[in-house]
């Protein structure tokens, strides 16, 4: 729910970071935060418990600049991780315009990355978005971790597509990100399209800016 | 334009949002008015310019809005339609607009609670007849912006995210 407002001129996007809890969504804002100039954001806000875990969301607000007169801001969000906030974390969703599922890479975390995806999946219908409709990304993080799953087998987790039922949208399109990989294509006489993934480290940065450069081109695209 | 439900704000919403605030002001003698949207979204600002920082503020006044909403539905109402937010010297009283934007009252001792509450009403009253109109409108025609700009907005984004 991108607001344009012709008498300020300013165009807000709203980007939420889900995903399960300890993942890197902090992490991955924080490095925002501290690499992005600083005249080009604002404060960031953490509503957290005392052990440093979100508690209700963290804001980041980062300024695109002026174009074409208007002034274009993002609006970073997460969400808490843990399962009990719930309530919290769907009231984060509200006027999305665009989602970066950011996924804890190890084995063993495998059962709550699927039960984040579900449940971010469940917060969306509930609030009468379609995820296969806006703007989605994938961040698979903790990628330097030696006990990471591998991406074919993430992917088939937690990214196997959904149907393309548009005619318009039923052609090959290849990503941009991953040679020989195609985010729209023909599986068994099937038209399925998957969302753009990136892989990152977000303790070091790596991946971070690919990530919320991916989504925030699509998010920008959907202006038009 | 696509997404959940977008909607735009024009020059003369502003105007009519800003004369009916400045009465408010002046009836009121609160200090500010600001309307802030449900995702956290600073829309307009009336009276003397806060010393905070808007984006923060109007991000946290939806977060506060929405988790009382949820709130009420617990105890079996559908919504708080106001709340208030007493300080030592400065207050603020928020108001639901249209279930869409909310009404944000920042005064201090110069007024009371009472007075606030009393003249607020009307103000609430027509704000939601501006909105409700704005939002119908936009249900038909919302303008987009020029393909230029979607260029633009990339070669932005490369150049502050890294190419």
């Amino acid at each position: 729910m991108s607001m344009i407002n012709y008498a300020s001129r300013e165009i807000n996007c709203k980007l939420v970071y889900y995903g399960p809890g300890l993942g890197g969504k902090t992490t991955n804002l924080e490095h925002v935060y501290n690499k992005v100039a600083p005249g080009a954001r604002g404060k960031m806000i953490s509503l957290a418990t005392e052990t440093e875990r979100t508690l209700f969301f963290d804001f980041l607000p980062v300024d695109l600049g002026t174009i074409r007169g208007f002034k274009v801001k993002f609006h970073l969000y997460t969400v808490p991780g843990q399962v009990y906030y719930n309530a919290s974390r769907k009231l984060i969703l509200k006027g999305v315009d665009g989602v970066v599922f950011v996924a804890d890479s190890q084995i063993e975390r495998m059962d709550a990355n699927i039960e984040a995806m579900q449940n971010l999946y469940e917060n969306m219908t509930q609030h009468g978005y379609d995820l296969s409709k806006i703007p989605f990304a994938i961040q698979y993080n903790k990628r330097d971790l030696p006990n990471a799953a591998p991406i074919p087998e993430l992917q088939a987790a937690l990214n196997p597509g959904w149907p393309v039922t548009e005619p318009m949208k039923q052609r090959t399109l290849p990503d941009p990100h991953h040679e020989s990989q195609f985010l729209v294509a023909q599986e068994d006489g099937h038209w399925v399209e998957r969302a753009p993934y990136f892989e990152a480290v977000a303790m070091t940065g790596d991946g971070v800016f690919d990530t919320l450069k991916g989504i925030s081109k699509n998010v920008v695209k959907t202006l038009g | 334009m696509s997404g959940a439900s977008s909607w735009s704000f024009r020059e003369d919403d502003a105007k009519r949002i800003q004369t009916i605030l400045s009465g408010f002001l002046g009836e009121s003698n609160a200090r500010t008015a600001l309307i802030v949207d449900r995702t956290g979204q600073m829309v307009a600002t009336v009276g003397e310019a806060p010393a905070f920082d808007p984006t923060a503020f109007a991000s946290l006044t939806a977060a506060d809005f929405s988790a009382n909403d949820q709130l009420a539905r617990m105890l079996g109402e559908s919504e708080f339609g106001a709340l208030f937010h007493q300080g030592e010297r400065e207050s603020m009283y928020l108001a639901d607009i249209a279930h869409r934007v909310i009404l944000v009252v920042l005064f201090d001792n110069r007024t009371t609670l009472g007075l606030v509450k009393l003249r607020v009403k009307a103000a609430v009253l027509q704000l939601t007849q501006v909105f409700i109109e704005m939002f119908n409108r936009d249900g038909t025609s919302a303008p987009g912006v020029e393909s230029e700009f979607l260029d633009e907005a990339e070669d932005e984004i490369d150049k502050l995210f890294g190419a």
